[in-house]
């Protein structure tokens, strides 16, 4: 440790090793099984179970609480990955108090759901953990399948095309697969590199090829694909990243939310990663919320995440929210970026407050400025080289029901295509879906 | 304050609950400690006839049973009657009775089913200032396999016999215990009070295994990969030995017959249902073994304010306080109807009633738009499952139909005056003594 939270300036190791790997480290960490027993204990089996219908998956949840119940968490295991090849990450990352947990009857009863995600949990890393892989593939079809992008909708599109017996090629951009699960979400949520263990094991189904550093309209074309392959699967996220068209945005430390993001979850020596003593985050949402927090977890002195609108409109959900400030985020709503001041580097953000008016938001006229060393940018993501023939709609391309785009041949899902909240597991689920409409189209 | 002090067949003791014989009682140690804790007696853990003692395996001796949480809820056991000589246990009663005059000190015996074995034991047993003593006439592993414990129970001529035998033999009260595993429990009781013994307790413990190992294939508990069965005891067993119990109390022959109500009794509330199905006291024994002599508090004090609330000064006035209220089901009033009705503010919309009812029962709880459950009383029965399986205290209860009022499944009028299985138009018998 070479400096302190205290330490003017962009700089690294304000905190020591050890606090900085348990800052780091798992979140919550795995249920054992006594544990587990108890929480599975809790759950009712439902009649038609509320929590079912709120998974973007459609997990049938109190089947696989049932089996950790009777003491077989492999056969949980099966039950999940059976709809979400990427249950484990799932287990980790979905916003579970506003899906599955959100809606769970003992909300009703004692104000505490069954920890379905955390159940998730102990059941899929056991199978993972044991190197098993339950599924095996059909006999082979003779199609060939192109996917762009290995994040959760790419990945579940070719696992389950696999499964059915066709053969899969994934272009990644990145040099990883793993997309958001491996570049976008914190470290605290995926430790002990969980997300590539995942994908290692999704992809021992076989007939899986990935191509990394392989980019749509850099390397590779739609046509191209079309040409080469019998169907084109698009999931390719959201790789552009909103401006905040405010004066000062090009001064040194204003960055990128994702790019730090991702930057940390790439470092295996979080010491060497300079932050900010004082920093500003802008945006509301669960990229926002990483930034923050672990801007902290870093070592930051005082982290500010400011929202344009309410606490209600955030994209960040409670759970969030209340973990950000639990480890020390100032969270301000109702104020908007004017400008980011500085002699070439960055050194205080000027705000005005806002309200809701008839015509949208506000200024009140009211300013104030919050002393800053680094600023992150977290004010959303844009799709971002998608090819010309494609029907886009409000920056989203046009999928119908099966995940369809306008163009034959091609589907697309995730992030990049509309439909659902940005989530791995809504990734997860038009993934799946459209490789079913694929192998349909396919077969016919 | 309501006084706990009990007299059973003449014996005393400050409050009810005797710990039953079994290991908790089995040496001075454990016992001193038991009184020490505030228990009103123990019965001593079975004595043999003098000479080499029983031996017990060396492996577990007890299996069980448990919730998520591990809670016990059944337990089972293949020990044997006490394995130290009776010569250590007798000298060791005698020192205990002699410190705690004031509890009862009763002694479990077991010995082969010839006059002279009984005759030989039973003044060194009244030579300890014991107050009583105990037939085992029910422990139904290892000791049953040489013709004594339940072999003696499962059947009442040897039950009457030795009844006969030790009130012949002894000034103390004689108290027999009976074995679960017969099919009438009433013949074994009738049997002892023929034999002019003075009680009897029951329930011994009951023919069990408790899980198998499915990679041995072998029965738990497992001593060296084979299994016995065991006998269970402890919460799971209580519903068995109420109705034993409440079965002895109302038939005819025995129903001034002494009983010390034993089997699955873990809290005050279990003591005071033996009591009012017919027994005059308590005995303890699963519970203790899993949470150690201090839960006698809870019991006592438990025990002692529920009196209070519903203004019972002594044990004796529970005690048969629902006895006459157990019948058999010919009797039971079929013009009292009643059906299910679900609290909705306190319904959490889990939807199991309506699972058990749509499923395995009568089709009558509607799930409506939202999640909402109704009960169809054109289609009710009043089975009572849906309560049973709600998660939620008190959200679904069982109103009953005034009578007057339509039934809205039979489409009758419900009558004012009771009707039973005796005179109802499709029972046989009716039309037959017509």
């Amino acid at each position: 440790m070479t400096h302190s939270p205290q330490t003017d300036g962009i700089v690294a190791a304000r905190l020591d090793d050890a606090t900085l790997a348990a800052h780091f480290d798992d979140l919550h960490p795995i249920l054992d099984d006594h544990e587990a027993r108890v929480a599975a204990d809790r759950c009712y089996f439902c009649h038609d179970a509320p929590c079912i219908t709120a998974c973007p998956t459609d997990i049938d949840i109190p089947l696989f609480i049932r089996q950790i119940q009777a003491g077989m968490p492999d056969a949980a295991a099966r039950t999940i990955f059976d709809q979400n090849i990427l249950g484990s990450m799932c287990a980790r990352v979905c916003p579970t108090e506003t899906l599955c947990e959100g809606v769970c009857v003992r909300n009703e009863a004692e104000g505490n759901p069954v920890e379905i995600g955390r159940l998730q949990r102990y059941a899929t890393d056991g199978l993972l953990e044991a190197n098993e892989h339950p599924f095996t593939r059909a006999a082979p079809s003779g199609k060939r399948v192109a996917v762009i992008g290995a994040g959760p909708a790419g990945l579940a599109c070719a696992h389950r095309l696999a499964m059915l017996g066709h053969d899969v090629v994934i272009h990644e951009a990145r040099p990883k697969p793993g997309g958001l699960n491996e570049y976008g979400i914190a470290a605290y949520k995926a430790a002990n590199g969980i997300a590539q263990a995942e994908v290692d094991w999704l992809l021992r189904i076989g007939g899986i090829t990935i191509q990394t550093g392989s980019a749509l309209g850099r390397d590779i074309t739609l046509d191209g694909l079309k040409a080469e392959y019998d169907a084109v699967f698009l999931g390719m996220g959201l790789a552009g990243v909103n401006a905040l068209r405010a004066d000062g945005e090009d001064l040194e430390g204003v960055r990128d939310a994702v790019d730090f993001i991702a930057e940390l979850r790439q470092a295996k020596d979080k010491s060497a990663l300079p932050i900010g003593r004082h920093v500003v985050v802008i945006g509301g949402g669960m990229t926002a919320v990483d930034a923050a927090v672990q801007s902290r977890l870093l070592g930051a002195e005082h982290v500010h995440m400011v929202y344009r609108r309410d606490r209600d409109a955030m994209g960040a959900s409670e759970y969030e929210l209340d973990h950000a400030a639990t480890e020390g985020v100032t969270i301000l709503t109702n104020a908007m970026p004017l400008k980011i001041t500085g002699n070439g580097k960055v050194e205080a953000v000027e705000f005005a407050y806002t309200k809701a008016g008839p015509k949208g938001l506000e200024q009140t006229g009211e300013t104030f400025t919050l002393q800053a060393d680094q600023v992150f940018k977290a004010i959303g993501q844009t799709l971002e080289g998608a090819p010309d023939a494609l029907d886009i709609d409000r920056g989203k391309i046009v999928i119908d029901a099966t995940g369809r785009t306008s163009v034959a041949g091609v589907w697309a899902g995730g992030d990049c295509a509309q439909g659902g909240e940005d989530l791995t597991v809504t990734g997860v689920a038009q993934g799946r879906d459209a490789a079913m409409d694929i192998h349909a189209a396919l077969s016919a | 304050m309501a006084d706990l002090t009990s007299n059973f067949v003449g014996i005393k003791s400050p409050n009810p609950f005797w710990l039953a014989s079994a290991p908790p009682t089995d040496k001075e140690y454990n016992v001193r400690r038991a009184f020490e804790a505030g228990w009103g007696g123990v019965v001593w853990k079975t004595l043999g006839e003098e000479g080499p003692p029983v031996v017990n395996v060396n492996g577990p001796r007890y299996g069980a049973i448990w919730g998520a949480d591990r809670r016990l809820l059944g337990l089972n056991n293949i020990e044997l009657i006490t394995d130290r000589p009776l010569e250590v246990n007798l000298r060791e009663m005698k020192m205990v009775k002699r410190d705690y005059p004031d509890r009862a000190l009763i002694a479990s015996i077991m010995v082969p089913c010839v006059e002279e074995a009984w005759k030989a034991i039973l003044p060194l047993v009244e030579e300890t200032g014991a107050d009583g003593i105990e037939l085992n006439c029910g422990c139904p592993h290892g000791m049953s396999e040489r013709g004594m414990g339940a072999a003696v129970g499962q059947n009442p001529d040897l039950i009457e016999m030795i009844a006969r035998w030790c009130k012949q033999n002894t000034r103390m009260p004689v108290i027999v215990k009976l074995t679960p595993n017969i099919t009438d429990v009433r013949k074994p009781a009738q049997a002892a009070k023929r034999g002019g013994a003075d009680a009897v307790s029951l329930i011994n413990t009951i023919n069990s295994i408790t899980s198998v190992d499915l990679d041995d294939f072998a029965p738990e508990p497992t001593i060296d990969g084979k299994g016995t069965h065991g006998g269970y005891c402890g919460p799971a067993v209580k519903p068995i030995a109420l109705n034993m119990v409440a079965e002895i109390a109302r038939d005819p022959e025995t129903a001034d017959l002494p009983i010390s109500g034993i089997g699955g009794v873990n809290t005050w509330r279990d003591a005071a249902e033996f009591l009012t199905l017919g027994a005059g006291n308590v005995q303890v024994c699963t519970a203790a073994m899993t949470y150690g002599f201090g839960i006698i508090k809870e019991m006592t004090a438990g025990l002692s304010l529920w009196m209070d609330k519903k203004g019972f000064t002594s044990v004796d006035q529970v005690s048969r306080r629902a006895v006459p209220n157990v019948t058999d089901w010919q009797y039971l009033n079929l013009n009292y109807v009643t059906k299910a009705v679900i609290d909705q503010d306190k319904c959490i919309s889990c939807g199991r009633c309506y699972a058990a009812c749509e499923d395995t029962s009568h089709q009558a709880i509607l799930m409506k738009e939202g999640r909402v459950f109704e009960v169809d009383d054109s289609e009710c029965v009043a089975c009572n499952l849906c309560v049973n399986v709600c998660p939620v205290d008190d959200c679904i209860t069982m109103k009953r139909v005034a009578p007057g009022a339509v039934d809205e499944r039979t489409g009758k009028t419900v009558p004012a005056e009771k009707g039973d299985w005796t005179e109802h138009p499709n029972n046989p018998m009716v039309s037959a003594a017509e």
